[in-house]
């Protein structure tokens, strides 16, 4: 045991400057090439920082695009999901009370029709994406809010869309910041 | 997915193996750490030596651990200004890292500085994956047809494991990680005004090189709470990959590396093949069920053709979160990149089993242990059974070796069971913390995030989950107070030095017995049939086991949805 302890502190003081400074440092200091600089990539709007490009944000209002539900309320100094299982009763009333206030808020869509993700809390609260057919239902709601035709916001959509990884890989997504910036600047 | 981890497992395999050769020379970074900490990289030690010298490092490593987390909130490197940490938290945190667990009952955005992130829980993954490898070589030589005394030296293994393996498989994922989102740079969160006009905030920091070990090394802890489902951590679909098949590249590439320093691949490839018949077992109920979406939910009238979502993010579906449940219970990593506690029940169920048999290629290095005690069972049945003397490997298993398997196989049982229902006996006696236990258990009625079979799960998967030291959780549960801290820190250090010094044991008493060599009235262990035997000795321990418990839980839930 004795002759353990010199070398196993001496060993450890050697690591931490290894895999504690050097480490990080240099990954750091490469990543200062890559967008955003290694701080996180921004999304600009006239020049004003609206958002992080990676990190959802909350859009409620009826003339943009809604993003999901959050249990942290997209409050980015924290994150989680709501941790609600799938048979607890309280948390079905939750789902049941979204499907409601969607209604509401789009009159003639079809309840069978509304995407999970609408009326679910994602995974860490900042979920910054929809799948196109979230998307592709909220356009009547917002063709009619902004006096857009419905065509010209699919077709927004469509713009937006980020196809499956090598074209097979994953979901079709839409990031809601983006869209919803690309929305704005629509004449 | 899969594929390109198997692709990219057997030649790393043969890499790591011949790093570990004991021919094969120390490189100069090497020799330079071996004289600065005053080793003798030349000397091999007894199993026991060995031994002596992992638990001695991992104290050393706790107790800094533990001391640097008490006191962040003073130290440098902490532009948060985040506060330093109760010490049963601190306790909890400390083993939790040095173990390879990583349980987190904090949320990093708000529970560490970045000089506790770099400086405890980036260090730890390290070192514990390291011993985890190390340890998995120590009882290589037990393979070997020559009786011997020594068994290597654990320095010599730490070291290179961190050297050859770790740190530049890290450095790659960091780099591809970093490149596509994640950041890196030591800035403190920033704040925003959003299209809407909320001012929000948004947690930063030095996170890609932290996230790369995370997954090579199977911990799993995460930078940001929400783990790898925080678009910070695992910003696309890409990235997801890169995660994937860095987690599970390891655990398959040590088995192989295995096989080519004991030269035999046959062995070789019936263990792999029973690990991946365990594997799929697993996934593919867990893929199913995700797939066909909440039926509570269905109830309600909305078709979820896209799958549950509850917990999951966009970007990954519901399939890839699937996979990933699975493949981080089965292994050791327990990241997440989807809420568990929102998983379906039968998928609880499979997140469940692979914690309890935990050998399912396992952490890193430590998995194969895992196995190896099952196995050490399976070849005294069988040898029982067809009237041969146990061997393996041309070595007799004897009542000693039998007896330390089987307190490793039980002691898991103990772990869990004992835990659950401990912690379901507080919840029921003290719902409210009254009387003296009011200090010791805060609120224990306010525990549970979901009610009925589901809260019982929570429970069950905490446990679970520190036993196999795997880290993941069903987060809803109220965590971070005194009685989850020390209950889950105690079942977290049994939970990992236990079944490495078992095994390491049982090894280093096999190295120094005669070899006999194997012949036709040897048991092959390199048979399909054997490898059937294996899987059913697994299959028994861990249903037998666990059964009651898995019923009571998420099987309960299961069918209450139907």
């Amino acid at each position: 045991m004795k002759n353990h302890i010199s070398p196993a502190i001496r060993l450890t003081l050697i690591l931490l400057v290894i895999l504690s400074v050097v480490y990080p440092i240099v990954v750091a200091g490469i990543a200062t090439l890559a967008a955003g600089g290694g701080k996180g990539e921004t999304v600009t709007v006239n020049g004003k920082v609206v958002g992080y490009a990676l990190i959802g944000q909350k859009f409620t209002e009826d003339r943009y695009f809604n993003s999901r539900p959050s249990a942290v309320d997209y409050n980015a100094t924290g994150s989680a999901g709501s941790n609600k299982g799938p048979s607890n009763p309280d948390y079905l009333k939750t789902v049941q009370a979204r499907i409601d206030t969607f209604l509401v808020h789009n009159p003639g869509v079809n309840k069978a029709d509304i995407p999970a993700e609408l009326v679910t809390a994602s995974g860490s609260g900042l979920d910054p994406d929809l799948s196109p057919a979230a998307a592709k239902i909220q356009v009547a709601r917002i063709a009619k809010n902004r006096n857009i035709s419905v065509e010209r916001l699919n077709q927004l959509v469509d713009e937006q869309t980020q196809g499956p990884l090598l074209g097979l890989l994953g979901p079709s997504t839409v990031n809601v910041l983006k869209l919803n910036v690309a929305l704005d600047q629509l004449k | 997915m899969y594929g390109l981890t198997l692709l990219l497992a057997i030649p790393l395999g043969k890499y790591i193996a011949n790093v570990f050769k004991p021919e094969s020379a120390n490189g100069p970074i090497e020799r330079f750490i071996y004289r600065l900490a005053g080793l003798d990289s030349s000397r091999d030690m007894t199993w026991k030596e060995n031994l002596i010298a992992l638990l001695t490092i991992n104290a050393v490593w706790l107790g800094f651990a533990f001391t640097l987390l008490l006191i962040q909130g003073s130290l440098p490197l902490n532009p948060d200004g985040n506060p330093s940490m109760t010490p049963d938290l601190a306790f909890n945190t400390a083993i939790s890292f040095m173990v390879n667990c990583d349980l987190q009952h904090y949320s990093g955005e708000s529970g560490l500085t970045y000089l506790t992130q770099l400086f405890v829980v980036n260090f730890l993954m390290f070192t514990s994956a390291a011993t985890g490898i190390a340890s998995l070589l120590l009882v290589v030589r037990s393979f070997l047809p020559k009786a011997v005394d020594t068994v290597g030296n654990f320095y010599v293994f730490f070291v290179k494991a961190i050297t050859r393996i770790l740190l530049p498989i890290s450095f790659v994922v960091a780099l591809l990680l970093a490149f596509s989102g994640t950041p890196a740079s030591f800035d403190g969160k920033d704040s925003i005004v959003t299209m809407q006009g909320d001012t929000v905030g948004v947690s930063r920091g030095p996170a890609a090189g932290m996230i790369a070990i995370k997954h090579a090394g199977t911990n799993g802890g995460g930078w940001f709470g929400a783990n790898s489902a925080h678009p910070f951590e695992n910003p696309t679909y890409f990235t997801n990959v890169v995660e994937m098949v860095a987690q599970v590249l390891l655990p398959i590439a040590m088995l192989f590396a295995l096989g080519f320093l004991i030269n035999r691949r046959r062995f070789t490839w019936v263990v792999y093949s029973v690990m991946t018949i365990g594997m799929l077992c697993l996934l593919i109920p867990t893929l199913v069920t995700e797939f066909h979406g909440n039926p509570a939910i269905a109830q309600l009238g909305v078709i979820q053709p896209t799958g549950a979502m509850e917990g999951k993010e966009v970007r990954f579906g519901p399939l890839a979160s699937a996979y990933w449940s699975i493949v981080t219970t089965i292994i050791s990593t327990g990241s997440v990149n989807s809420m568990h506690d929102s998983s379906m029940a039968l998928s609880g169920t499979m997140e469940l089993l692979g914690m309890m048999t935990n050998a399912f290629y396992g952490g890193c290095g430590v998995g194969f242990l895992n196995y190896y005690y099952y196995l050490i069972i399976a070849v005294f049945i069988s040898g029982l059974m067809v009237g041969r003397t146990p061997e393996l490997f041309g070595r007799k298993v004897e009542a000693r070796e039998i007896k330390i398997a089987s307190i490793v196989a039980l002691l898991s049982t103990l772990l869990v069971k004992g835990g659950t229902a401990l912690a379901a006996w507080v919840y029921i006696n003290y719902p409210n913390g009254a009387g003296v236990a009011s200090d010791l258990v805060g609120k224990p009625s306010a525990w549970l995030n979901n009610p009925a079979n589901h809260g019982f799960t929570e429970v069950l998967y905490e446990f679970t989950s520190a036993n196999a030291n795997n880290g993941s959780g069903f987060e809803g549960l109220g965590d971070n107070n005194f009685f989850w801290n020390y209950a889950t820190g105690i079942v977290l250090i049994l939970g990992r030095f236990i079944p490495i010094i078992g095994p390491v044991a049982i090894a280093g008493l096999l190295a120094q017995k005669k070899y006999v060599p194997e012949s036709s009235g040897t048991l092959p262990t390199d048979t399909a049939t054997f490898g059937l035997m294996t899987f059913a000795v697994i299959l028994i321990i861990t249903a037998l086991s666990f059964f009651p418990a898995l019923a009571l839980g998420p099987l309960a839930e299961y069918f209450s949805l139907k």
